[in-house]
């Protein structure tokens, strides 16, 4: 087992080495910081020393092997535009991300998995197919779209939710939070129906696919055979079944929305990581783009990894020592 | 956020028709603008929202109105005493935030402190680098000494926030963005700063100039578009700036806000490319083939060209009047705008019949680029000027693409005609003279983003002539005459010049300025006394 | 649907009856006997026409910029154009552009944008998901890593990026889209093929000493379509949704070739300023074209899993 931890982790290591030289070069290719983050009025010579003081006049390959050197030591370079470590930059954004993309994902668990439940023991009532209707526009609305939508009518026609922002914040574990103030849970509202009405949809179809499939098994219809209550076959024998999809699918899906809120983000003006990536990627703040990636990597591969795990807790059939 | 709150059921009072009552208490405001604030060290990283915030925080030499003119900030005057040598008479009795006193010292400093400043991306030593040496004659007397004649020194140094020495010796940025030594002489005081959210400000009680009407400013970026109309819309804020043009009709006919503006001193403008003499990038002729010669080089081309863009439709049409067109850098009223000097009146006939005297009588096809994300409408104004030229014969594409990779492209000369935009931040023409039209020279210093490589010799002589004329008017006259002739040879195409435009809750006033900066201290409740410049 | 079809499938389970039934067949009638699925079926196929023969049927060519007017421009729906020859039934954008005719063109590009990113995603994907689960091992590994690289990296910038090397146009946000997408479909395929190659019928096919492919193709492949197509329905949405999101972000197609997501992300500056049919029928036009491909992956997939029909 520790053994296999550690294959993981080298293989962690490995992914974080290619991202790195993928960005460097990526970067490199698209253009150049210095004239994006430069004041118009500058002359060559300003330019010139811009270039010099970002340590962008090295070759490329000079360029990388110091950040690589630095990156052992733990240190991932100071962002262009902030002048302050991108690592500690992203820290501190952190946590408007981590609470928006919980908070989306457990409105999409909530959600998501007594509807698919009920639509998938009863496939034939009109609840169920107004259910699968719904969760169809789930996720065929542009999130963009939805959330100026949302707005729209929430803030702007209703005034009941703020329209944009993050609310207050306490402090806790160094850190600072808004889900834990009342004005902060009324910011967070919006911006996390708005990045779950995907996920909802997706636990719904996921969940009623599982439930319609494990129905049938013979496992269940012995269960039933058996004589168990009706609750007892769905929620010991059925739902344990369904759970395993569903967590794969939710695991990869708190990465991605980690990584991906970019737009709810940009949308809500929500302080959070995903608008730090846009707006470095905006004036190709390097140092800020490679270290949100390296960060989003360790915590991708983190999560496939608790995902596998709990795939053998839950279904005894994968085991991980079988893999050589 | 009791006041976001209260801002709210006000919004929704007036929203229901029962008429708004102004609290008299308001003491607070909430300002929604939509450029990234960088960082608080005004040395570190020269961009109008940091200028903005610095002006709040710290202040300089010297300042600009609200139309963009020069005028005293804390000097209370300045004169060149010799050819090279300009003396600067400090305001006495001004203190820091700390309580120290504004002293010579202090300007000595922080001049001395500004081309230090680390990992400076773009550094605020394009402002000092003209002094060669700072005398302190006394303690409210300060002599710049520059290599030759300088005749803009005011104006760089209106760009210089001044520090205090006892505070800011060895200070990094970190220590300003963490509030540590984010004191300075403006009006408002620091309070706390979380980057890419908002900024905290409380006023200056002790501030030498009208005292601001506001006990708190909280000053949000929210930079999307849309979120900052609904934001105000929905009484979340009290003012927000750079609204979108698609916006401003509704916003003029709803009684929850009012609108300010003002013409900016950013003008849009097409650059086209005089590097390749044997063919332009993308331009072919009609059959794709390429051409042999470049026919931007061509006078009648680029007047044909400049003939064929209708500026009122754009203006009216992409821009619904949230610009005015223009033939010049700058719009009336600032220093070096040429009068009468307007753009030529939009003549398809004429244009096609210049084209068939170049030898285009069936035109060509090029590639229009711009940008997609830097300017308002960008991409919308190329698609209109696309319209216009195709129908003189002149079959355009276009192509609009994130900044980020635009202006690398355009920055190697890869592209043929592209569209930019240039804010005057100096408020006189000789900034854009100097780096947009004047010939390429590294060693001059000079066109540093003339990106289609145009050149014109007498151009650049008048131009040469007013860096070193010290006397106002004559150096305006030079400025107006190199204007002239670089725009009869269309050596870049101006379309228009950005209005600036605000929207503030209704019982608010703000005074509009042209250099795009949004500040705290130019808002007032309705019926106060104008707070500070 | 379940119910419905389990009696019936219970029938051919019987081996060899006399009656001539190929699979097709009998997935046809499968199929249509959803009511649901059928509309989306039709719609799409419709929805296909107009894609197909839009410069046939679509009054003006949005494309073309000498055959757009400015002076046009936020024209409301119903209103004739400048020349008087035709009518704007729904409307003009910002650049005189006839939105009807915007949305047949529109439709071309997100369908094949759309369709063809997910086709190829999906080849790609659900074979290294396959070879990954099957072989095991370093392959495995290495794959994996793979997909754990390709799900970090966010799909702006690796379109962002994309798109630096090769400009704006329609086959790079395929790309882009494929390069984004192919990790879902092996990441799925994987997730299942490992349940599935622990199974009998595996280990009793390679008992057979069946060549790998076959088993593979022939005998895993076939059980892990279910999920598949789960993922593979959600996709084709993902794709022509995520292209809308490129456009919002200023990195989708070109400004000139409008998809539906473009137009929808330039009129979404008018919503508040009460122009609303800009992005609204762009709007209308997605969730029509997204809402009936899923109405027939839905009913695809309770039609082709295997273990409905035990």
């Amino acid at each position: 087992m520790s053994l296999y931890l550690l294959r993981r982790l080298f293989q962690a290591a490995l992914v974080m080495l290619a991202m790195s030289v993928i960005v460097f070069v990526g970067v490199y290719a698209i253009g150049d910081p210095v004239e994006i983050l430069i004041s118009p009025d500058a002359d060559q010579i300003e330019r010139e020393r811009a270039i010099k003081a970002l340590g962008l006049d090295l070759p490329l390959w000079m360029q990388y092997l110091s950040f690589l050197g630095n990156a052992l030591r733990g240190d991932l370079g100071r962002s262009f535009v902030f002048n302050e470590p991108a690592l500690q930059l992203i820290l501190q954004r952190m946590p408007a991300t981590l609470e928006l993309a919980f908070g989306a994902t457990i409105m999409a668990l909530i959600i998501g998995i007594p509807l698919g439940l009920y639509a998938g023991l009863k496939p034939k009532s009109p609840v169920s197919k107004t259910i699968m209707t719904a969760s169809i526009f789930g996720f065929s609305l542009p999130t963009f779209w939805v959330g100026l939508m949302l707005i729209m009518v929430f803030a702007v026609q209703l005034g009941w939710l703020p329209s944009t922002g993050r609310g207050e914040t306490v402090e806790v574990l160094g850190m600072r939070w808004s889900f834990l103030t009342w004005d902060g849970l009324r910011h967070l509202a919006m911006p996390a129906l708005n990045l779950a009405l995907f996920k909802i949809s997706l636990v719904i179809r996921l969940t009623r696919a599982g439930v319609r499939e494990t129905m049938l098994m013979d496992y269940v219809k012995f269960a039933r055979a058996k004589g168990l209550t009706n609750k007892r076959v769905i929620f010991v024998h059925v739902f344990k079944n369904i759970m395993i999809p569903v967590v794969t699918v939710v695991g990869l899906e708190l990465g991605s929305t980690i990584a991906f809120s970019v737009v709810t983000e940009s949308v809500f003006a929500w302080p959070g990581m995903g608008k730090l990536i846009i707006d470095s990627i905006n004036v190709l703040d390097r140092p800020v783009i490679v270290a949100y990636l390296m960060i989003i990597v360790l915590m991708f591969i983190t999560i496939n990894l608790l995902v596998d795990l709990s795939y053998s807790a839950l279904d005894p059939r994968v085991r991980l020592e079988n893999k050589q | 956020m009791k006041q976001s709150y209260r801002a709210a059921v006000l919004a929704a009072v007036s929203a229901f028709g029962l008429g708004i009552a102004m609290p008299a208490k308001a003491q607070n405001v909430t300002i929604a603008v939509g450029a990234q604030v960088t960082s608080l060290d005004p040395h570190y990283h020269a961009l109008s929202p940091n200028y903005a915030v610095a002006e709040m925080l710290f202040g300089a030499l010297a300042g600009f109105d609200s139309a963009g003119r020069i005028q005293p900030g804390l000097a209370e005057s300045w004169r060149p005493v010799a050819e090279n040598v300009w003396e600067f008479k400090l305001r006495p009795n001004v203190r820091f935030h700390n309580g120290n006193a504004f002293t010579a010292e202090d300007v000595a400093f922080t001049i001395s402190r500004v081309p230090t400043v680390p990992n400076s991306p773009s550094s605020y030593a394009l402002y000092t680098r003209a002094i060669q040496s700072v005398e302190v004659v006394d303690p409210l007397t300060v002599r710049f000494h520059t290599e030759g004649p300088y005749p803009v020194l005011p104006n760089d140094l209106a760009q210089v926030a001044m520090l205090d020495k006892e505070t800011h010796e060895g200070a990094a940025t970190e220590d300003f963005n963490s509030g540590k030594v984010a004191i300075g002489a403006g009006p408002f005081r620091f309070v706390s700063f979380r980057s890419g959210d908002r900024l905290e400000l409380a006023r200056n009680d002790d501030y030498w100039g009208p005292k601001p009407a506001w006990e708190r400013v909280s000053y949000r970026i929210i930079p999307n578009d849309g979120a900052r109309t609904a934001a105000i819309l929905a009484g979340d804020v009290d003012m927000i700036d750079q609204v979108p043009t698609t916006d401003i009709a509704r916003l003029r006919n709803d009684n929850r806000v009012r609108i300010s503006e003002r013409n900016g001193l950013r003008v849009i403008f097409l650059a086209l490319d005089h590097q390749h003499p044997e063919g332009s990038p993308f331009i072919t002729d009609n059959d794709g083939k390429p051409l042999g010669r470049n026919p931007l080089l061509d006078l009648r081309v680029r007047q044909a060209l400049n003939m064929a863009i209708d500026r009122n439709a754009i203006v009216g049409r992409v821009m619904e009047g949230a610009a005015i067109p223009t033939a010049q850098f700058l719009p009336q009223g600032a220093f070096g705008y040429v009068p009468g000097l307007e753009p030529p009146r939009p003549d398809a006939e004429a244009a096609r019949k210049l084209l068939a005297e170049a030898g285009y009588p069936n035109g060509f096809r090029m590639t229009l680029h711009g940008p997609n994300d830097r300017y308002i409408n960008d991409a919308r104004i190329i698609q209109a000027i696309g319209q216009m030229w195709t129908r003189i014969g002149v079959r355009t594409a276009v192509e609009g693409q994130p900044w980020t990779t635009f202006v690398a492209r355009a920055g190697r000369q890869e592209l043929s005609a592209f569209l930019v935009g240039w804010g005057t931040a100096s408020g006189e023409a000789s900034s854009p003279l100097r780096s947009l039209t004047a010939t390429y020279s590294r060693d001059r210093g000079w066109g540093g983003s003339n990106r289609g490589r145009y050149s014109n010799p007498a151009a650049d002589a008048k131009l040469e002539a007013a860096l070193r004329e010290l006397d106002d008017a004559k150096r305006e006259a030079l400025l107006q005459e190199a204007t002239r002739i670089t725009m009869e040879d269309v050596g870049i195409m101006p379309i228009h010049i950005q209005k600036n435009v605000w929207a503030t809750r209704p019982g608010l006033e703000h005074d509009s300025r042209a250099d795009e900066l949004t500040r705290a201290q130019d808002v007032r409740p309705a019926g106060a006394q104008p707070a500070a410049r | 649907m379940s119910a419905s079809s389990l009696p019936q499938a219970a029938t051919p389970a019987a081996p060899a009856p006399a009656k001539v039934e190929t699979p097709f067949r009998r997935f046809v009638s499968e199929f249509f006997e959803s009511k649901t699925a059928t509309v989306g079926l039709i719609v799409f196929t419709l929805l296909v026409l107009i894609a197909l023969f839009a410069p046939l049927i679509a009054p003006q060519n949005p494309y073309d910029l000498a055959q757009l007017d400015i002076m046009d421009g936020r024209l409301e729906p119903g209103t004739r154009n400048g020349m008087d020859t035709f009518t704007y039934w729904l409307g003009t954008d910002d650049q005189g552009r006839d939105m009807l005719s915007g949305i047949m063109y529109g439709l071309r590009i997100s369908l094949s944008v759309g369709a063809g990113s997910a086709i190829i995603a999906c080849l790609v994907g659900a074979s290294l998901g396959l070879l990954a689960a099957y072989a095991g091992g370093r392959t495995d590994s290495v794959i994996m890593r793979l997909v754990d690289l390709q799900l970090s990296f966010p799909s702006i910038l690796a379109a962002l990026m994309i798109l630096a090397f090769l400009g704006k146009g329609v086959m790079n946000v395929v790309l882009a889209l494929v390069i984004v997408e192919w990790a879902y479909y092996a990441r799925t395929v994987r997730g299942t093929a490992l349940v599935e190659r622990r199974r009998e019928y595996i280990e009793a096919a390679q008992c057979l000493a069946l060549p790998t492919h076959r088993v593979i193709f022939r005998h895993l492949l076939p059980n892990c379509m279910p999920p598949l197509i789960v993922v593979g329905t959600m996709q084709i949405a993902r794709a022509i949704a995520l292209e809308a999101t490129l456009s919002f972000l200023g990195l989708g197609v070109p400004i000139t070739e409008p998809s539906l997501g473009l137009l929808i992300s330039n009129g979404y500056e008018y919503m508040l300023s009460g122009k609303y049919w800009i992005s609204f029928y762009p709007g209308i036009a997605l969730l029509i074209t997204i809402v009936s491909i899923n109405l027939v992956g839905d009913h695809l997939r309770d039609v082709l899993n295997p273990r409905l029909k035990k």
